[in-house]
């Protein structure tokens, strides 16, 4: 089984790798880019863990082939704000305690910025619905659906 | 006496925060080490089948393999319950459910681990099994193991009953003749799984020289220490394990299920090993919690007094001896102050996946049997099911169920919340039904040790040794600074490794923001000991003079002398002058853990065409002594509920005939899902745990029991019929309708 | 295995036809689970998603054509596809979670030959027509044409679909898609039903296709259902005639997803709440 070469774009950095014909992006991440943040839950796609979005569209890492990277453009949770400049979303999350073991927490960031993305003003029920596919056993949603849509009413520009 | 808190009762970020929404954080599978190898177990695709032998030659010839085990590797252990995990983790001679480990390959890459896996021979015997616990209970039944039944059962029942208890006071029976009414019913509830998103994964370093390294995702790394020490034959002083950021555990992560494993494997090929369990291996080999068979009876006068109360308990807990059933036969009656009552409990073997804690573990089936009898009984009789379970409340002073006199609890605060609370009074909607439960934790104390080093620039560092499950580092920083008297951000807390601070037992039993937290007060208080003969030794005033007030030291008095309060970060200063370093420490195994109560309040709507149960609105009401972070609190009174629907409408463990599980995904174990659930109403009460300084109890696990049973009884009410039966699935509920 | 991104499409019907070994991998969210999880071990995925107008949705004789790799979330985010045919679109929205509507594709839904299938039931309704590329050329076949039983198409060796065509619709028409499942999300449908409707100025329904998923060995088209639709306006008589129809119809499995009698039961039910959408959606008013 030989390797493939495949160029792309993690992050906004332009990166290369090898990755074994059947290796999935999930494990190129993690094993080969040292981007741990998108996790594997299940490896497949029944839990969210690993979201990343491709070209801006929110996917499940675990259900695409690291050689269908090439030329495209790779969003994870390391690309998303800074220890700086902390993203809406995330400072949203830990400000209403919205995690507890916080394994699930890349994917739901990852997923409701997509969400936020196509839809800036969400309701309750269509936050629910988008993430239902990301599974959290911590916290019963509650608190992730509060953050999610605060952060949405702040990013708006509205008062919370 | 109400205190005055500074810090406790804020909602201070996560110290752990800013990591977990980055992406740093490292959980179990997130670390590597450079030579390492990658591990695979071969498991069994039988339910009971001798295993003749196993040929490992191909695999071991297949390039980049490196080492390849099987039970043959182990050598026999003396304590029996740690033979019992070994073989657990690795089956010796007969494979006891499918999944159950029988061979492991570490090579150089996935890929070639999983070829080996393939070239492994393994010649099966296929014995008969036994699945569920009334067939495994009956004589004649295929014994799992022998000689093994507890001793004061007779011939009755099958040698898989591995244990009996009995609990309780009076003589029920005279109970039931007293009563006006009397109803009897037998439950069903399914064996459900932890369903923590981050699958088992470690690293394991082990040397021929016997010493190790261990990083794994776990609830107790002292326990992995020792478990793993007594396995591989090696000194606890010389395995050290660092326990990685955990995705959740659920008490499904008290024990190992793998680490004996890679540290085997790492031994044999003399590198670093990290194995990782896939989300099929969690369903089919890491530990569900018990099924459980149940008959329950109470007997109650016309106004609603319990005159009378019997719980006979069966559990099913998987392919080895346990004992959980204890807890569920202690647990059923406990809300309540009874002259006669009785719960017994057996615990039994089957061909399943041998059982661990999950939440509370043993009390929600038990309170769902309970619970859903008083119910029944409330509605025939006509009473409000809240003022009848006010009226059989326990308090304090009652004598439990289960043996002990209750001290200050919050059972009755409980229900008088949720009776008060608008939810209780709103108007239903068509087809919707209100379910009320009782729900009870004993919540654990146990062995712990802090360590707490005061730094030259007033800050606080703190090493614990209960990884940090849901915010525990935030908790127990908050405690050190309301002791300490200092800011929150002063404080760091971290979870230290086996080396770097004493034993600690596991994170479970809603233990560690209890125990942690005594220890932590306690070695606060010997800092500041230390701290006010510094002040002393300064001033040039006897220590006794010295008192500690607002975070500084100060003279008791003016006839100590008149000095102005000299402050932590002062004190720190100058230390490295007045004798060096100052720390404190505390050791030690508090036990007055203050057992706590819930009341859960919710609607559900049931579609009559389909079956389909909706959760409409939830309120969960919840003693927990003290909420240090209230906002971590509501997180576990909201999480305990919904784990509890879950379980209560759709999750289970589904066997074929052939003993296979046929869900081992999270796409047919069905856990909740955010578009599931409505908003969670967590609603706190605070009557102090008169056994811990700030009053707290353990919070975690209370609010998985009451789900159960006030799901099922919005659904009774919601459709005129009882279900006896959990899950309530849709095609359950529809063949009852 | 060997990974290769085909350029057109008779360069992935050439590799198709080169072995047995070969799968197309468009979303992958199918072909990937499998060979995680069921031992699937192709010895060559073809990435067709490079292929020039495979991911595109155009205008066709006021119909659309969806291109074979053409996203489920591409296809929520298309306003006048989702105006024309609304239940195809949910049908084939419902498909997974959000993640794997970034992937997933009607045509792979089809072509992974699931009887439970979310969008396959809505597009028989909808009468779609597969356009097909093999080694003989191109042909069109209508979808209902193409199933043949668990995990089975009448697609031949080395044929793969390029597209899906879903045809223009007269003015008072309407379409909807229904499953159930027991959560809300993140199952397979455990009986689910399209319909689509045409009603006349009179609110009276003049054509009717109904079809179930989850109920027999493939999606079954029940044409005595939609006789009993015909000719109504939808009254409770039609509405019990319609879910007797469909009860009569099923020939489901016992399984871990819900047990014959469920799905017989409830394929009724979601028949009939999808006909009075559709119906709704038509402008039929009772």
């Amino acid at each position: 089984m030989s390797k493939i070469h495949v160029t792309t774009n993690v992050n906004g950095d332009s990166v290369e790798f090898l990755c074994e014909p059947d290796e999935v992006l999930l494990d190129v991440l993690r094993d080969r880019l040292n981007l741990t943040g998108a996790k594997e839950g299940c490896g497949t796609g029944d839990c969210g863990a690993c979201s990343v979005t491709i070209d801006g569209r929110l996917v499940a890492s675990c259900l695409v082939l690291g050689a269908e990277a090439e030329g495209r453009v790779i969003e994870t949770v390391e690309g998303i704000g800074s220890a700086k400049d902390l993203h809406p979303l995330q400072r949203h999350l830990l400000e209403h305690a919205a995690l507890q073991c916080g394994v699930c927490t890349p994917g739901i960031i990852v997923a409701a910025k997509a969400l936020l993305a196509e839809n800036p003003d969400p309701t309750e029920e269509e936050a629910r619905y988008w993430l239902a596919g990301n599974l959290c056993r911590c916290t019963g949603y509650d608190k992730i659906i509060r953050a999610v849509l605060s952060a949405a009413t702040e990013m708006r520009g509205e008062n919370a | 006496m109400k205190q005055e808190f500074k810090v406790l009762g804020t909602r201070p970020i996560r110290p752990d925060g800013l990591d977990k929404v980055t992406g740093k954080a490292m959980f179990g599978a997130d670390k590597s080490v450079t030579g390492m190898l990658h591990a695979r177990i071969l498991r069994s695709p039988h339910a009971h089948a001798e295993i003749v032998s196993i040929d490992t030659s191909k695999a071991e010839a297949l390039a980049g393999v490196k080492a390849v085990i099987t039970g043959d590797d182990f050598a026999d252990v003396e304590n029996r319950w740690s033979r019992y995990t070994m073989q657990n983790c690795m089956a010796q001679g007969r494979a006891l459910y499918d999944g159950h480990a029988v061979a492991a390959v570490a090579a150089v890459s996935k890929t070639i681990a999983a070829e080996a896996l393939k070239l492994i021979e393994v010649e099966y015997k296929v014995l008969s099994h036994v699945m569920d616990v009334d067939e495994a209970m009956a004589p004649g039944a295929p014994v799992l193991h022998e000689g093994v039944k507890a001793r004061k059962l007779g011939d009755d029942v099958s040698g898989n009953t591995v244990g009996y208890y009995s609990f309780g006071h009076g003589d029920p029976e005279k109970g039931f003749a007293a009563a006006d009414e009397v109803i009897e019913r037998t439950f069903k509830t399914a064996a459900v799984h932890q369903g923590y998103i981050e699958p088992h994964a470690c690293l394991a370093d082990l040397g021929s020289d016997g010493k190790g390294e261990l990083w794994c995702s776990t609830q107790g790394h002292y326990m992995v220490r020792e478990v793993c020490a007594e396995i591989l034959h090696i000194d606890a002083s010389q395995l050290r394990v660092t326990a990685s950021e955990i995705g959740g555990g659920f008490g499904g992560k008290t024990t190992v299920f793998i680490e004996p494993v890679a540290l085997k494997l790492s031994q044999k090929a003399g590198k670093p090993v990290k194995l990782v369990m896939s989300r099929e291996d969690v369903f089919r080999a890491s530990g569900p919690t018990m099924s459980a068979s149940m008959d329950v009876k109470i007997g109650m006068s016309k106004d609603g007094k319990i005159t009378g109360a019997h719980a006979k308990l069966r559990y099913q807990g998987g392919a080895f001896p346990y004992q959980m059933v204890m807890m569920g036969a202690m647990s059923a009656f406990a809300a309540y102050d009874l002259e006669h009552v009785q719960a017994e409990g057996w615990d039994v073997m089957t061909n399943r996946p041998k059982m661990i804690s999950y939440r509370a573990p043993g009390a929600p089936m038990a309170v769902y049997a309970v619970e859903s009898v008083m119910d029944e009984l409330c509605q025939k009789l006509e009473l409000d099911p809240i003022d009848t379970r006010l009226l059989n409340a326990a308090k304090e002073g009652t004598k439990s169920s289960y043996g002990p006199t209750f001290k200050a609890i919050g059972l009755v605060e409980a229900l008088e919340a949720a009776k008060a609370h608008p939810h209780y009074s709103a108007p239903l909607a068509p087809n919707t039904g209100r379910g009320v439960s009782c729900g009870f934790w004993f919540n654990f104390g146990g062995q712990v040790s802090v360590s707490m080093a005061i730094n030259a620039d007033g800050t606080v560092n703190l090493i614990e040794g209960n990884p940090d499950i849901g915010g525990s580092r935030a908790s127990i920083s908050m405690m050190a600074a309301e002791a300490l008297g200092i800011e929150f951000d002063r404080v760091r807390t971290i979870v230290g490794d086996t080396a770097s601070v004493g034993f600690s037992d596991v994170t479970d039993g809603s233990r560690v923001t209890f125990a942690v937290g005594i220890a932590t007060i306690n070695a606060a208080k010997a800092a500041i000991k230390e701290m006010c003969q510094r002040a002393a030794k300064i001033w040039e005033i006897d220590a006794e003079a010295v008192e500690w007030v607002d975070g500084a030291a100060q003279p008791t008095g003016h006839n100590a002398g008149n000095f102005p309060p000299m402050s932590l970060a002062e004190i720190a200063a100058t230390s490295g002058k007045t004798g060096g370093p100052i720390a404190g420490h505390h050791e030690g195994a508090p036990d007055k853990a203050g057992v706590s109560f819930g009341v859960h309040l919710v609607d559900v709507e049931v579609d009559p065409e389909t079956g389909f149960t909706a959760i409409k609105r939830y309120t969960a009401f919840q003693d927990v002594g003290k909420a240090i972070h209230p906002a971590y609190v509501e997180g576990q009174i909201q999480g305990g509920a919904v784990q509890g629907i879950g379980w209560a409408l759709n999750e289970e463990y589904i066997y074929g005939e052939d003993g296979r599980l046929q869900n081992a995904g999270f796409l047919d174990y069905r856990i909740p899902v955010a578009s599931d659930l409505p908003m969670i109403e967590p609603v706190i009460i605070e009557v102090p745990n008169p056994g811990h300084p700030f009053g707290v109890r353990g919070c975690g696990e209370t609010a998985i029991v009451p789900p159960l049973a006030a799901v099922a009884n919005g659904v009774a009410q919601a459709i005129g019929v009882r279900m006896f039966a959990l899950p309530m699935s849709p095609p359950k509920i529809l063949k009852a309708l | 295995m060997r990974y290769v991104v085909a350029k057109d499409s008779r360069e992935a019907v050439a590799l198709l036809n080169t072995g047995e070994g070969a799968r197309l991998l468009s979303g992958g969210t199918d072909v990937l689970v499998q060979m995680k999880l069921s031992g699937v071990a192709p010895d060559m995925l073809i990435d067709i998603k490079r292929i020039d107008g495979f991911n595109t949705i155009s205008a066709e004789d006021s119909g659309f054509r969806i291109g074979a790799t053409v996203s489920g979330a591409k296809m929520g985010a298309h306003p006048a596809l989702k105006t024309l045919w609304p239940g195809v679109v949910e049908a084939v929205e419902l498909i997974g979670s959000t993640q794997v509507q970034g992937r997933a594709t009607m045509a792979g839904n089809l072509c992974n030959g699931s009887p439970a299938a979310d969008s396959v039931p809505a597009m028989i309704a909808a009468e779609a027509v597969a356009r097909i590329e093999g080694p003989d050329g191109t042909r069109d076949v209508p979808i209902a044409a193409l199933l043949k039983g668990p995990g089975k198409t009448h697609l031949a060796k080395a044929e793969l679909i390029s597209s899906i065509f879903l045809p223009a619709r007269a003015a008072r028409a309407g379409d909807a898609y229904l499953r159930f499942i027991p959560r809300t999300e993140m199952d397979i449908a455990v009986a689910s039903a399209g319909v689509s409707l045409e009603v006349d100025e009179n609110s009276v329904v003049t054509k009717a296709v109904v079809a179930l998923g989850a109920v027999a060995p493939t999606v079954v088209s029940v044409p005595e259902a939609a006789a009993a639709l015909i000719g109504t306006k939808l009254d409770a008589a039609a509405l019990e005639a319609c879910a007797k129809a469909c009860t009569a119809a099923c020939n489901p499995i016992d399984d871990k997803r819900g047990t014959a009698e469920f799905r017989t039961k409830v394929a009724g039910v979601m028949a009939t709440r999808a006909a009075k959408i559709a119906y709704a959606r038509a402008g039929g008013q009772q």
